[in-house]
């Protein structure tokens, strides 16, 4: 686990981030590919289409063949980033990515945006609330979500030192800033948001911010609960949860993702195996959501801060009736 | 190796004679390794085995002493079932030992029951059918991306034309303009269910291709003349993708297994085994 910071709460959206990341990359990494199947002006992509357009490689409205398309291209010298939304790079094209990119292990990254019901008023067609649990249970897949815009760079980048496959998880709607610019992060690690000693609040992407206006809800309340944003879902940073867990005895998991399979699962998973501890999930239920208002979606799907402050005291109740 | 150059009478051509030693053996040893692994595909392993012979022995410029060799040419067997035909031309060709080869779906074993890239020469993993197409597609728009003159061969199913994503494959191939990306069509009629007719039907096959773009030709996929002479026309058309649709017959070698659709997915039972044998043995 590194460094704590929080330097502002200014909203923005990771997909801006993204942009600018590729061109950056793009130029440390000459042979970084890029592939859009037909969305690059949503997903910012375009911007590296600009600067390097022999190194972009639009592939139209077809995810399945995308994604074969970058099998076949990170045996040739590329470096493919497949740039798409959850949706369809993580579902539609699921079994390329787990038969043509996992299972030979080949080195093809793929950012997938638009995760989670907050992409909001395109509706449930569009709300990749289940991209999480479609990946993790692949052999060999590193998950990784980014805290922040800024965090969208260091992630990436990280992604591209690794060899073998990656899925970052994006959002849609803009994220409060709460990291440094270009903070280094870890695959496998976890990033401190917050210190705290009652409770801990294991959140990614947009409900990490989520977690600490909790936090800072229940401070009036004498709770001080520990904020993590748990950047590498996938190999999880389990001693950031194994300390959470002996330290503050009680756990809240907090994703705009499904409640089966995600970080929830991951969370539970470890605290299950490794030390059994009070655990409350802030998630989206076994429903679909549908089209809205972000704000408007979180609140009536439980995403809230106040959901997640809720939880943190349920989850120190049953760590008080367990004691 | 240099691509075949045929010439003259198929029957006296010295490279054919020596392809068609090469494609009995490899007809021999589909046998044994199925045999051996207790399961396989052996019908749909046969009806390509004249397009692998020339591939591997005529046409494609590979090293099984180097097999990630920057420059050689790729082959992707996206009819991922066929892996027996293309495990005896491997082995033909030397990248593997005999013992390595009769070991097929064994424990341990290098060589999976569809093909995965961990196996020496194997450059697509592929079984699921319609992934292996767009393989192709990916590799051969790199390779013309940095100027390798490397081409792409992608062997696909009748059948498997079925999938989707192989005319997502389509459209990207001749879009790209990938005139290093050659794909043969084994058009043996047969599916899982049945007839190709039968259960999907794909008729006019050539003209669904040529309409996506690419430059086809249609021909007997057992002649060692007509898959030279499209290959040679093939190096020919630099900026479109060539398909050939060829016709083959599922079992072709074996009088019992000719057209039978038996053998689609159970290997033969030892006394079957050992007529064929006789039989591919008493061709030469």
């Amino acid at each position: 686990m590194t460094g704590l910071a929080t330097v502002g709460r200014k909203a923005v959206e990771q997909r801006e981030a993204l942009g600018n990341a590729l061109v950056r990359l793009g130029e440390e990494y000459p042979n970084l590919m890029v592939l859009s199947p037909d969305v690059s002006l949503s997903t910012r992509a375009n911007k590296f289409k600009a600067v390097f357009p022999n190194r972009f490689v639009g592939t139209g409205i077809s995810e399945q063949n995308t994604l074969g398309m970058a099998a076949g291209l990170s045996t040739t010298g590329w470096l493919p980033v497949v740039v798409g939304y959850a949706m369809f790079v993580g579902g539609k094209a699921w079994e390329q990515v787990r038969n043509s990119i996992a299972y030979p292990h080949l080195n093809v990254k793929i950012v997938a945006t638009h995760a989670g019901i907050n992409v909001g008023a395109d509706g449930v067609t569009h709300q990749a609330a289940e991209d999480i649990a479609l990946m993790r249970p692949i052999p060999g897949m590193v998950i990784l979500a980014p805290t922040d815009a800024n965090q969208v760079g260091p992630v990436l980048r990280a992604a591209l030192e690794l060899q073998g496959p990656v899925y970052i998880r994006l959002e849609r709607a803009a994220v409060p800033v709460l990291t440094e610019p270009d903070a280094p992060i870890s695959i496998g690690g976890s990033l401190l948001i917050r210190p705290g000693v009652d409770a801990t609040i294991v959140a990614i992407g947009s409900m990490v911010a989520m977690g600490l206006e909790a936090a800072d809800r229940l401070a009036s309340e004498g709770i001080h609960p520990r904020v993590i944003s748990m950047v590498s879902i996938k190999p999880l940073d389990e001693a950031a949860i194994v300390q959470a867990a002996f330290e503050t005895g009680a756990i809240v998991v907090a994703e705009d993702h499904s409640c089966y399979g995600g970080l929830g699962g991951a969370v539970a998973e470890a605290l299950a195996r490794l030390c059994p501890t009070p655990m409350e999930q802030v998630a989206v239920q076994d429903t679909f959501a549908e089209s809205g208002p972000v704000d408007e979606l979180r609140t009536k799907y439980h995403l809230t801060s106040q959901d997640i402050a809720q939880a943190v005291r349920k989850a120190i109740a049953r760590r008080r009736e367990a004691n | 190796m240099s691509p075949a150059r045929v010439s003259g009478d198929p029957d006296l051509s010295p490279v054919h004679t020596a392809l068609a030693a090469h494609a009995r053996r490899m007809r021999r040893n589909i046998i044994r390794m199925t045999s051996a692994a207790g399961s396989g595909h052996p019908g749909p392993s046969f009806s390509p085995v004249e397009i692998l012979a020339v591939l591997y022995f005529a046409e494609m410029r590979v090293d099984p002493h180097h097999p990630d060799w920057p420059e050689r040419d790729r082959f992707v067997l996206s009819k991922g079932h066929a892996a027996p035909g293309l495990y005896a031309a491997l082995y033909e060709a030397g990248f593997f030992s005999e013992e390595t080869m009769l070991s097929l779906r064994q424990l341990g074993s290098p060589l999976q029951g569809h093909p995965h890239v961990k196996t020496p020469g194997v450059e697509a993993t592929s079984g699921s059918l319609g992934i292996g197409l767009s393989q192709a597609v990916g590799m051969a728009l790199g390779l013309k991306r940095k100027g390798n003159p490397a081409r792409v061969y992608a062997l696909v199913g009748d059948g498997e034309c079925d999938e989707g994503q192989i005319w997502e494959a389509a459209l990207a191939g001749a879009h790209f303009g990938l005139g290093n990306l050659v794909v043969f069509i084994d058009h043996n009629g047969y599916q899982y269910d049945g007839r190709v007719s039968e259960v999907m039907g794909l008729a006019p096959l050539g003209d669904k291709w040529r309409s996506f773009g690419w430059r086809v030709e249609e021909f007997g996929g057992h002649e060692f003349g007509e898959i030279c002479g499209f290959l040679e026309r093939s190096r020919k058309s630099p900026e479109q993708p060539s398909l050939a649709v060829a016709h083959t017959i599922k079992g072709h070698g074996v009088s019992f297994m000719e057209g039978s659709q038996e053998y689609h997915a159970r290997c033969l039972t030892a006394e079957e085994a050992r007529r064929a044998l006789a039989e591919l043995e008493a061709q030469g």
